[in-house]
């Protein structure tokens, strides 16, 4: 398909350019009709995503596999920036997905992984049983996630680990202000369920 | 009288949309893809990492491009830096929207001055997704190029109690605004 050069109108001022776009999506808006007003996109795409829930399971299962080995490559070869990043990796899409493969217990624990690699300013001096201890608490909530107390082993475990790493990052980060700053911040996203 | 219209008012043809998805990781892929074609469209395209995504972008034209930040090769935030090139491209204004389990208040603002529309943190929802599409469909924002960014506007509203300094020289950028879909069609009706 040939490009198609995309026309704007400019208003220049004394240190910048306002720019307003052509706007080509505006074919895709429409009027609600009344035909369309019992129309749930939202709920018709949260039905095919129930539909391939069935896949959820193997898939966490591959992923906390995945975390696994990224941990048995920096045993063996020690914290290089590639095992570093395939750590991170793992743990950082296991952050991003457990909630919505039904295990939201488990994105917890990773994300403390994540800031444990992000905020470390030399990942060798990272403890490896930390590491650990971060990869096994995954794997473990995961596990076992169809106890009844699983949501409250999984925050306590989980808080334990947080406190921890965190207290390792603030020893570590003392001399760095603005690291300090992030660790201890809050997100500037609100919270939300994979619903 | 004339009722104002809403966003309750209008919908989106997904049909008419083309979506491009560029993540390294299969599943969330697949995920977006699901919600996507949930949603009603057709045309969806996918990616595994910035440099095939960029190559995709510009094959590919599409209207809303979905990208997750941590990936090989180059990254999301990369890409849009790439993409927000001003004659670089067939349409440096596409929108952008960028999917990632990173929320920190310094990743937001990063990708925010990269030029990124909207923004959107994991776990993925139909609803967050949906609503992030009908803001860069039917409220898309005029563009700003400085020596130092080129994007979206970056403010999303006029305060009228702001008491800080104006960072803008030239003083009547707050009055220029693109007029939003909604009244477009109000217009047309």
């Amino acid at each position: 398909m040939p490009p198609r050069k995309t026309t704007a109108a400019v208003a220049t001022f004394g240190d910048h350019e306002v720019i307003t776009p052509e706007h080509g999506l505006r074919k895709a808006i429409a009027r609600k009709s009344a035909s369309s007003g019992e129309d749930d996109p939202v709920a018709r795409a949260e039905k095919a995503l129930a539909e391939l829930s069935g896949e959820f399971t193997s898939w966490m299962e591959s992923e906390c596999e995945r975390l696994d080995m990224a941990r048995r490559d920096v045993i063996s070869g020690g914290f290089t920036e590639t095992s570093k990043q395939a750590l991170f990796h793992a743990a950082h899409d296991i952050k991003g997905e457990a909630a919505t493969f039904g295990y939201p217990a488990v994105a917890s624990a990773a994300d403390s992984l994540c800031r444990l690699i992000e905020f470390s300013p030399d990942a060798t001096r990272i403890p490896m049983k930390l590491v650990d201890q971060h990869v096994d608490a995954v794997r473990a909530i995961h596990r076992e996630y169809a106890r009844s107390d699983a949501q409250e082993l999984a925050a306590r475990l989980t808080k334990r680990l947080r406190d921890v790493t965190d207290d390792f990052l603030v020893q570590q980060n003392r001399d760095r202000p603005e690291v300090l700053e992030q660790i201890r911040g809050p997100s500037l996203v609100p919270e939300q369920s994979a619903k | 009288m004339r009722p104002a219209l809403g966003i309750a008012m209008v919908r989106i043809d997904f049909n008419k949309l083309r979506f491009l998805v560029i993540d390294d990781n299969a599943h969330m892929r697949r995920i977006l893809r699901t919600l996507l074609l949930g949603f009603g469209s057709r045309d969806v395209y996918e990616a595994e990492d910035g440099a095939s995504g960029l190559e995709a972008f510009t094959h590919y034209i599409p209207d809303i491009v979905i990208t997750d930040w941590a990936m090989p090769i180059f990254d999301g935030l990369e890409l849009t830096h790439m993409i927000r090139q001003p004659g670089a491209n067939s349409n440096p204004y596409v929108a952008i929207i960028m999917l990632t389990g990173h929320s920190e208040k310094k990743r937001v603002m990063a990708a925010r001055d990269a030029g990124v529309t909207e923004f959107l943190a994991k776990p993925i929802s139909a609803k967050g997704l949906y609503q992030r599409i009908m803001n860069v469909v039917a409220n898309p924002r005029p563009f700003v190029k400085t020596k130092t960014y080129f994007g979206p506007d970056r403010r999303r509203s006029v305060s009228s109690s702001y008491v800080g300094p104006e960072r803008r020289k030239g003083g009547q950028a707050d009055m220029i605004r693109q007029a939003p879909l909604l009244e477009k069609i109000r217009t047309t009706d």
